[in-house]
């Protein structure tokens, strides 16, 4: 399969741009537990494009933008009001607004512009197919970088790349404001700049992007733009910019191959084209569910082995710790698990012909041993514990490498002698 | 639908139509849409108490795939796809799946719940847009898809007898596991930690609860459509916590209101030409709401406004009955104030023109001034306040700098509570220090 310029330069282009937009302003939302207010404004801002529409009577791109917008900023501060007034949780507030004014929305398309082609059903699903060359079109993808090009490009395109400009503007200016803003707002406030204008600042940006994005990629794709490369993206680093540039890649790549895939997967089933926005969709998806699961620090697959690497570890030290106690005191260990004492064999650890220590063994065991004896004494001493109390966090701390109790020498709170280093 | 859409109204028609006479049809659209809000109100309460609203919404765009999937599924099994329960099957599977996705997300990632819900409202839907797209071109699938997209905006005026019974079962199912299981969904509400504390399944309660919304979100489809559901999902129970604070009584508010919303929203539809039942019937749920909002007694607007108010009035009257009694009563040993001393304080705490008139009328009704010659007297009984609040003053500046670090825990009681809030032995010692302050023996 291959694209063709004359059909899908401009659909891709709004697809990477809008990505971009909501991509760069969802890490904001997803830090700030925002997350549903781009499915909120997404909602809402319909009553404030076909109340722009009556009003003007056009359809042009600055008149839908400007009553998109103020329904969204008008969405904002009815939250906020209801937030206050009723003390209404910030869920159900958002879902009350956005709600009414979407029923409000579809009203009034019903009652005073059914007879254009303001589709309620083209605002949700976009239509960036539709977004096709009108004029001669270069016939190969060389050619694409043309003055003619730059002159047949969609006014909805021209938004987009406006409105990229502008969130790069925010972000980079305001990067270090935003930052803070996003994890401590009562610090961002203490620090003398205002959380809550930063607030409004950024929900404008939202409503922009969102309404920017609306006619090319559809409300479905917003929401789904505005949150998913970003929580992708905190699901492989936990620090801001490289969660912002990850989400940027993710935000493109998604673009690109869930674009290309609308049009090439049905092909090989012999279909026609799917819907791109919602392939798009698909495609942040499934990014989203390879970052669950690979991630390196947070995947699952990751917590998965690291976990099952602690058990044989502290299994196998178990064992050892036991043989250690048995030699020492000649108490027998209650129950013994095969497949330890092969690991324990394997390792060197145990000897072949019978169940007791090797030299190398019995070394592994005594440090593990003076681990557990020292942190005893450390809790007993240090943090106040009673002896007969310590056990088990002790228990817990030998096996952590890492953690090292503070040196020491004789014998522990019950009497054993700390084996030496 | 039986009624013909005029385009104006008479009184005759809308007592008509609001009081059952206006056809068989209308009447089932009317009942089946009470019975839509009374349910969704009902069940909305517990994920309102749970903070579970937004799940609603999740769940209401989640179930577009399982509607596509389920025609998809009925097309090559031979059907013409049409099929009202296969296709409300396949929006219920598909919004449990979707709640489902929401929780392995929560156990599985480190992505916090509203980030969840929204990933999961956005793919479920962007799958379904997909989906809807392919269905929708007749060479694809070779049955034609029409009626689908109904489910999107609704269609309530469609609702035939047959639907509003099953919407009347579904309410009545819905109230009724929540009698069964009233204290165990309260008690999971209102603290989870000690319900789970406690041996209350939280995890299947919450399962119960979460599966009622499925299954009220799928009986909305048909009337008000998938987006438009989860309104009469949130709308309703938010409006009656305003009313109210009392579990039960949120419950039968918020069924109340639901129920009124979906009767008036349908009445006005049927009433009038070109409204979106759905939209209108939402509508009517904002409207409640914002009268919710305004008027109810305790946390209304206008409520709570009014309380602060008379608040004000009343603490601005306490300061200046201590005013008074301080500088005139104990200084002068007079009971008379005259006028320009009163315009003088008013001037020193910069109270608008109109406070000072209002807080002495309302001085003067409670008995503690009267209007002489000049000026006001304090009453016997306005002596006595003065000094009181004097007395209460003291206290609480003392109390204040004695004991900095517990006293913000106190801030909210007025000099009233003082000797409430602190106990006996503590208001004799404050009162020792402020003796020894004032020079004077204990």
């Amino acid at each position: 399969m291959t694209l063709s310029p004359a059909l899908d330069l401009f659909p891709l282009a709004a697809a990477v741009l809008a990505a971009l937009s909501c991509g760069l302003l969802g890490n904001f939302l997803v830090l700030r537990r925002l997350s549903l207010m781009g499915d909120a404004m997404s909602h809402s801002v319909l009553p404030g494009l076909v109340i722009a529409f009556m009003i003007t009577g056009v359809r042009t791109a600055p008149v839908m933008f400007i009553g998109a917008t103020l329904a969204g900023v008008a969405t904002v501060v009815l939250v906020e009001l209801i937030k206050r007034l009723g003390r209404v949780e910030p869920g159900a507030a958002m879902g009350v607004v956005f709600s009414v004014m979407f029923a409000f929305g579809v009203l009034l398309i019903e009652r005073a512009a059914r007879n254009t082609d303001l589709d309620a059903s083209c605002v949700l699903h976009g239509q960036l197919e539709s977004l096709a060359w009108t004029t001669d079109a270069p016939a190969s993808w060389v050619g694409v970088f043309d003055v003619a090009t730059l002159a047949a490009t969609p006014p909805q395109v021209w938004t987009l790349a406006l409105t990229v400009g502008l969130t790069i503007v925010l972000v980079v200016f305001l990067y270090k404001e935003l930052r803070l803003a996003a994890f401590d707002p009562a610090m961002a406030t203490a620090q003398g700049f205002n959380a809550s204008v930063l607030h409004y600042v950024l929900m404008v940006f939202v409503a922009g992007a969102t309404v920017a994005s609306f006619e090319a990629v559809g409300s479905i794709l917003v929401i789904a733009m505005l949150i998913v490369p970003a929580a992708t993206a905190r699901l492989l680093t936990d620090r801001l910019l490289p969660q912002i540039l990850v989400s940027v890649v993710v935000a493109i790549g998604a673009a690109v191959v869930g674009y290309a895939g609308s049009i090439g997967v049905p092909l090989l089933a012999g279909k026609r084209e799917v819907n791109a926005a919602g392939s798009i969709t698909l495609a942040l998806a499934g990014l989203l569910v390879l970052a669950a699961l690979l991630g390196p620090r947070y995947g699952v697959l990751a917590t998965a082995v690291r976990r099952a690497r602690l058990r044989r570890t502290v299994a196998l030290e178990d064992l050892l710790g036991s043989l250690y106690r048995q030699e020492e005191r000649g108490v027998l260990p209650r129950t013994i698990d095969e497949r330890v004492v092969r690991r324990a064999r394997g390792r060197g650890f145990v000897r072949r012909d019978e169940l007791a220590l090797t030299d190398d063994g019995r070394a592994e065991a005594a440090a593990l041993v003076r681990r557990h004896r020292l942190w005893e004494s450390y809790l007993v001493e240090r943090a106040g514990l009673a002896a007969d109390h310590v056990h088990v966090t002790a228990e817990q701390l030998e096996h952590l490498p890492s953690a090292m109790p503070p040196d020491a020498d004789g014998s522990d709170p019950h009497g054993r002698p700390i084996p030496p280093a | 639908m039986a009624l013909a859409r005029p385009e104006s109204l008479s009184v005759g028609q809308v007592v008509e139509v609001l009081t059952f006479q206006a056809g068989y049809n209308t009447n089932a659209v009317l009942a089946g849409s009470a019975m839509l809000g009374l349910s969704a109100g009902v069940v909305g309460v517990f994920a309102l108490l749970r903070k579970r609203s937004l799940v609603a919404d999740a769940i209401g765009h989640a179930t577009l795939p399982g509607i596509v999937i389920a025609f998809l599924v009925a097309v090559a099994l031979g059907g013409s796809g049409r099929s009202l329960p296969v296709l409300l099957l396949g929006a219920a599977a598909s919004g449990a799946l979707s709640v489902l996705c929401i929780f392995a997300i929560l156990r599985f990632t480190r992505l916090r719940e509203d980030a969840a819900i929204g990933i999961v409202l956005g793919v479920f839907f962007g799958l379904g847009v997909v989906l809807l797209s392919y269905v929708q071109r007749p060479e694809n699938v070779g049955a034609s898809p029409a009626g689908l997209h109904h489910f999107i905006y609704g269609q309530t005026a469609a609702m035939r007898a047959g639907d509003a019974m099953l919407m009347g079962g579904i309410a009545l199912g819905a109230i009724l596991a929540m009698l069964i299981l009233f204290k165990e969904l309260a008690l999971t509400s209102f603290n989870d930690e000690f319900a789970r504390v406690a041996g209350y399944p939280v995890g299947v309660l919450d399962g119960v609860m979460l599966a009622l919304v499925v299954l009220v979100t799928v009986a909305g489809l048909q009337a008000v459509g998938l987006i438009l559901v989860i309104a009469l999902l949130i709308i309703p129970p938010v409006a009656a916590r305003l009313w109210t604070d009392r579990l039960p009584l949120l419950v039968v508010f918020a069924g109340g209101l639901g129920a009124l919303s979906g009767f008036v929203g349908a009445a006005a539809s049927a009433l009038l030409p070109r409204t979106p039942a759905g939209s209108v019937i939402v509508l009517c749920g904002g409207a409640v709401f914002v009268v919710s909002l305004l008027a109810a007694p305790r946390h209304g607007v206008v409520a709570v406004g009014g309380r602060r108010a008379l608040q004000r009035l009343r603490i601005a009257g306490e300061h200046m009955l201590e005013a008074a009694y301080e500088h005139v009563v104990t200084r002068r040993h007079e009971t008379v104030v005259p006028a320009r001393t009163v315009r003088a304080m008013e001037r020193l705490w910069g109270w608008p023109v109109w406070l000072g008139p209002m807080v002495l009328a309302g001085l003067r009704r409670r008995g503690f001034v009267s209007r002489v010659e000049g000026g006001y007297e304090l009453t016997p009984s306005g002596v006595e306040r003065g000094a009181r609040i004097a007395r209460n003053h003291r206290l609480w500046e003392q109390y204040l700098q004695a004991y900095a670090d517990v006293a913000p825990g106190h801030v909210d009681w007025s000099a009233d509570m003082v000797e409430h809030v602190l106990s006996p032995e503590l208001v004799a010692e404050l009162e020792a220090a402020i003796a020894r302050a004032a020079g004077t023996p204990a």
